[in-house]
């Protein structure tokens, strides 16, 4: 789960319905903007050295690092746009931004 | 209690102190720039608990008090004049968004010309945008109406922020001796801030403000019209509770002499106490001559106008705005459609434009004028009452043609 569904998710112990007045989003949908990537990352796992860069530069904060796993740059696609901010952060470069459609 | 001398800009920043407001976006702007001043030198020297956010703009400055509101705190802007203007899509933000804030407004002219002076046209062309509109007589008013406005906006049943107008220089510059109320006496009649309806909360997270279709929009903007028909209601029994507390009454509409009058004049602002001046002098001389001061201009007190008003059959409205274009000011439109019923000569007063005094000696005149007009000795009036004479030729160039 990466760290915006866990924000969207952990709260509400005791969710009420409560009137309220003027414009306030009722349905908490969030639009699939992963659907605007052009370009995607790719992480080589044998060169990570799981410093956790990416993840605070990601401006959509949507990196988990999760250092048990081998693969452990979690990058959630629904919301990644392929902006590459993670890419050129990286201090070791292996975030490679590869195409995904053109 | 204690008696202090302070001018409109500090009685509107010590009413906004003892709110305990605890963000304070604001752009100085004359004759607004004290309350800015003022406010931030509280918040430097700790008096006052609030972040003082330094914006760019009039337009940022509301940006900010109403988001920071939404995050659940009372939070502070003061405005004039083109800065008024400069709000004027963030107003319907704020009342669109059911944000109580209060905010003064010192009445000045919008450009151009060019006016650093009062004249009420910079509210008046706001007063369509969903907010209350006060307007105060002197400087204890401006003090007490907006710990009044901060009690009526922040009620569920309103949620509607507020402007309290006052005149620049008059009521903004004008050193008068007013009466602060103790601390716990503000905290118990207005009470910390709470958010009602919506808000901002990372734990609670809502996303406010998103694009509503036709579907809803007549919906929302009919909540936004049953919160001010609420808010008639609401003002009187805070004024009344006001009373109770502080022991200076308030009314939203107050008539002054008007009971056996032959003809009233109808004004809101710092004019009404040049007014009152006028009707004791006149009655003195046996005119039976009346003023109707408008505390509460939006909501319209209509059914509170008809009540004053019913037994006049000549009444005067001054309009401190030129209202261009219309058949009168403003105010004169008002007071027309809420007497549509009933059978009375309305007359429309255009004056103290761009700082031009309303001076006794012009209220005078427009009293005579409507005793005339009330006898049938006189059929026209003089609309524009302190227009001079050469208003098309004041000033000549040499051109180089």
């Amino acid at each position: 789960m990466t760290v915006m569904q866990k924000q969207q998710e952990k709260h509400t112990p005791k969710p009420q319905k409560f009137r309220v007045y003027g414009p306030v989003a009722t349905v908490y949908g969030s639009s699939n903007t992963g659907s605007w990537r052009i370009l995607c990352p790719k992480v080589d796992y044998e060169a990570c050295i799981k410093c956790g860069t990416c993840a605070r530069s990601c401006p959509a904060n949507i990196i988990d690092i999760i250092k048990e796993q081998f693969e452990c740059v979690v990058i959630d696609f629904d919301y990644c746009k392929g902006c590459g901010i993670c890419a050129n952060e990286c201090p070791v470069k292996c975030i490679s931004m590869v195409v995904e459609r053109g | 209690m204690t008696y202090k001398m302070m001018d409109g800009n500090l009685a509107a920043v010590e009413a906004m102190k003892m709110a305990k407001v605890q963000v304070v976006s604001a752009y100085p702007i004359t004759p607004q720039s004290n309350i800015a001043e003022k406010l931030s030198d509280l918040v430097a020297s700790g008096e006052l608990k609030a972040e003082y956010i330094r914006v760019e703009s009039e337009h940022s400055a509301l940006s900010v008090a109403t988001t920071a509101q939404l995050a659940g705190v009372r939070a502070a802007t003061a405005t004039a004049s083109n800065g008024l203007a400069l709000m004027h899509e963030v107003l319907g933000m704020t009342s669109g968004n059911r944000v109580p804030i209060v905010m003064p407004v010192v009445n000045r002219g919008v450009a151009a010309p060019w006016t650093l002076w009062c004249e009420h046209g910079d509210a008046m062309a706001e007063r369509d945008m969903g907010w209350m509109q006060f307007y105060c007589e002197n400087v204890q008013e401006v003090f007490d109406l907006i710990l009044m406005a901060y009690k009526a906006a922040e009620d569920k049943d309103v949620l509607t922020p507020a402007m309290v107008c006052l005149d620049g220089f008059f009521l903004s510059h004008s050193m008068q001796k007013i009466v602060v109320p103790k601390q716990e006496l503000v905290d118990n009649f207005i009470g910390g801030y709470k958010s009602q309806n919506t808000y901002l909360d990372t734990e609670d997270p809502m996303f406010i403000c998103d694009l509503t279709g036709s579907e809803e929009y007549t919906e929302m903007k009919y909540q936004q019209k049953l919160a001010m028909d609420n808010a008639i209601g609401v003002i009187e029994q805070v004024q009344r509770e006001f009373e109770e507390k502080f022991g200076r009454k308030y009314s939203i509409v107050e008539g002054y002499r008007t009971e056996d009058a032959d003809v009233v004049l109808v004004a809101l602002g710092s004019m009404c106490g040049t007014g009152k001046h006028v009707v004791n002098k006149l009655r003195e001389k046996g005119k039976k001559v009346g003023l109707a001061k408008v505390t509460v201009f939006r909501p319209f007190p209509a059914e509170k106008i008809r009540e004053i008003l019913s037994g006049t059959r000549c009444i005067g409205v001054f309009d401190r705005s030129a209202g261009i274009g219309g058949q009168g000011g403003p105010v004169w439109s008002e007071v027309c459609a809420a007497m549509k019923d009933i059978s009375c000569d309305i007359r429309n007063y255009t004056g103290g434009l761009g700082g031009r005094d309303v001076s006794p000696d012009n209220i005078e005149k427009i009293f005579d004028e409507l005793l005339e007009i009330s006898q049938g000795k006189r059929k026209n009036h003089t609309a524009w009452i302190d227009l001079k004479e050469n208003a098309m030729d004041i000033r000549q160039v040499i051109k180089n043609v």
